[in-house]
């Protein structure tokens, strides 16, 4: 597998491994994913649209520069307190692991980030991850992130990347700090067709967290806080879509992640906000997500991890050496894989979802979710 | 949940205006914030911006110009997080292309792709960059409304308002072409010709016209308001019936 350097969402060669309930592996174009769905259907997509979460900045104090990456955040409407993930001298085109430690930092220094100002609030048990806060009024700050702000890099890719290489078409809400990739496959004219096979689209908005820090002991802390919204039209639509059998198919390990924590308590997804914090991995029993198209990820990851929730160990690594073959693409850019549910019978065992109401003691809860190189959700 | 008896009236509607320091788009942002809603306005001059947003507390200032490509993404990014969301676009910032008005023969191309960019090229790019916030409000609330600022220019050919008119022609038929395919979306787009008003951009056309004889952008802002607030109130009569049936 290669990783997809070009900043290209839907490339028209673009691959679709697809596992079926039954373990069954087939190839198609990822623009035939609409035949995959079936009326009465729902397709549910993160309508997130990625923060420019990157500001350069210098540290008041000693007057070094440093890059700022927001990181996360208590709740979807939060503007103003983000936990932050910071580094030293140097750009994207050096991997997060080889990037210079930021200065020294403590509690109430200083930041200029562009037009921002922001204080440092406190550690957060690691010399490069901290509690920031942005002092300008709320439209100030938009106005800043909007100026100064960058999308948050990566040094596979070879040119920076704009907003409008990681905001989907159905991207809404800017809260994400990394773009819920998968939606890359979705444009219009697919929403269109998935409609006209009988099928329903609808969104929810799940605040896509960093993925990869470059640091092996603060990556274990990933991922951050990931609020959640999911409005009442959509938990209508899944309702009325597991009332007539149809299946729900979640385009992201995000919508996995939110409406598996919306309906951990009870099995019935709920309107409103959440955090989702549970790990999803094998032995996990989803309650509510049928089938996830979901990028390309490597055995060993963590997506990967969530992938075997799915199906089966053994499943995974034949498709594993399928992708290998036939050089699927990784990464947010690459190809896609789609895998249905196991069939019953063959079901992993239960095990009850950790479920953290928000406002909980979890900002910092560690999962292996996302703890790995980026990589499409 | 928003009330639904009085978001037909525009209360709490996410409003965002292009052009909201003079003329139309001044009066629209008067007239939503009159009605209760959330507004974000665009406009290319800071201290103008500063001075709208000085004069109206609640409204959200931002500085852009939605001729520039590399404004819009900004643009919209600071409209859907300071609003959280979108419900209503109006695409009202536009050029009048040479003035004073000049024949086509006579027109500069500059002058021309000048109009086109702020009257064409514009409203696609930002439409395009907030689809999926208005789609999203849609899905929720029944329907969204992109609303485009129209002209009888852009139906009639009117002599020395070559640039003008056809840019307009062409946000017309870019508006319906919009409302037909995002028809399943329920994002509704509406062309509006506001008619003859006092505004800078009339005294440019045709300086020598007796302001008294125009109409007031005020009432052409309550006609506006009042247009998109009937599609919506259809849009979500429309979705809760078929919520009903479903």
């Amino acid at each position: 597998m290669i990783p997809a350097s070009q900043p290209a969402q839907r490339p028209p060669d673009a691959k679709l491994l697809v596992i079926d309930k039954y373990g069954a592996i087939t190839h198609m174009p990822r623009t035939s994913f609409a035949e995959f769905v079936r009326p009465g259907d729902l397709v549910i997509a993160n309508d997130a649209a990625a923060l420019p979460a990157s500001l350069r900045g210098v540290h008041s104090a000693t007057g070094c520069p440093l890059e700022v990456r927001l990181a996360g955040r208590r709740s979807l409407d939060e503007v103003r307190d983000f936990t932050a993930i910071v580094f030293g001298a140097g750009d994207f085109h050096s991997r997060t692991e080889d990037r210079p430690a930021p200065p020294r930092l403590k509690a109430g220094d200083h930041l200029t980030l562009g037009p921002l100002s922001a204080t440092i609030a406190r550690l957060l048990n690691h010399p490069r991850l901290v509690e920031l806060h942005l002092n300008e009024p709320a439209d100030a700050i938009w106005a800043g992130l909007a100026h100064h702000g960058r999308p948050i890099q990566y040094a596979y890719m070879p040119a920076a990347l704009e907003l409008w290489d990681v905001w989907p078409p159905v991207a809404g809400p800017p809260v994400a700090f990394e773009p819920p990739s998968a939606g890359f496959a979705l444009d219009w004219r697919a929403v269109d067709r998935i409609r006209s096979r009988g099928a329903a689209f609808v969104t929810l908005t799940h605040t896509a967290g960093i993925s990869s820090t470059g640091d092996i002991e603060l990556d274990l802390k990933l991922p951050f806080d990931e609020p959640y919204r999911i409005s009442q039209s959509t938990v209508s639509a899944v309702e009325s879509t597991r009332g007539h059998g149809g299946r729900i198919i979640a385009i992201g390990t995000t919508v996995v992640r939110a409406l598996e924590h919306a309906a951990s308590q009870d099995g019935r997804v709920h309107a409103g906000d959440g955090l989702a914090t549970q790990r999803i991995g094998p032995g996990s029993q989803l309650r509510i997500v049928d089938a996830i198209l979901t990028g390309v990820h490597e055995p060993g990851t963590s997506h990967h991890q969530l992938l075997e929730a799915f199906t089966n160990d053994a499943t995974l690594r034949r498709a594993a050496k399928e992708l290998g073959a036939m050089n699927y693409r990784t990464h947010g850019f690459g190809d896609s894989v789609l895998i249905e549910r196991k069939a019953h019978g063959c079901a992993i065992s239960a095990r009850t979802a950790k479920a953290d109401a928000i406002n909980g003691s979890s900002s910092l809860t560690r999962s292996s979710e996302f703890a790995q190189e980026p990589s499409a959700r | 949940m928003q009330d639904k008896t009085i978001v037909y009236q525009g209360a709490g509607l996410r409003v965002a205006i292009t052009g909201g320091t003079s003329g139309l788009g001044l009066a629209l942002v008067r007239e939503f914030l009159a009605r209760g809603a959330h507004v974000a306005f665009v406009a290319r001059v800071a201290e103008r911006v500063e001075r709208v947003v000085g004069e109206h507390p609640g409204a959200h200032g931002i500085v852009g110009d939605v001729s520039a490509k590399d404004h819009i993404y900004p643009m919209a990014l600071q409209i859907t997080g300071e609003l959280g969301g979108l419900d209503v676009l109006i695409n009202n910032a536009s050029d009048l292309g040479p003035a004073p008005l000049a024949l086509l023969g006579d027109t500069d191309c500059l002058d021309f792709e000048r109009a086109l960019a702020t009257n064409v090229l514009g409203p696609f790019r930002l439409t395009k960059a907030l689809l999926g916030a208005l789609a999203a409000s849609a899905r929720e609330n029944g329907a969204a409304v992109v609303l485009n600022i129209s002209s009888d220019a852009a139906t009639n050919p009117y002599p020395g308002w070559g640039a003008y008119g056809t840019s307009k022609a062409a946000l017309l038929h870019l508006t319906r072409i919009w409302n037909e395919e995002l028809e399943s979306d329920s994002v509704r787009f509406i062309s509006l010709d506001p008619g003859d008003m006092d505004t800078p951009m009339h005294a440019l056309a045709v300086p020598d016209c007796n302001p008294a004889s125009l109409k007031r952008p005020e009432t052409a802002a309550r006609e506006v308001a009042d247009a998109i607030t009937a599609t919506l109130r259809r849009g979500r009569v429309a979705g809760t019936a078929a919520g009903n049936a479903r």
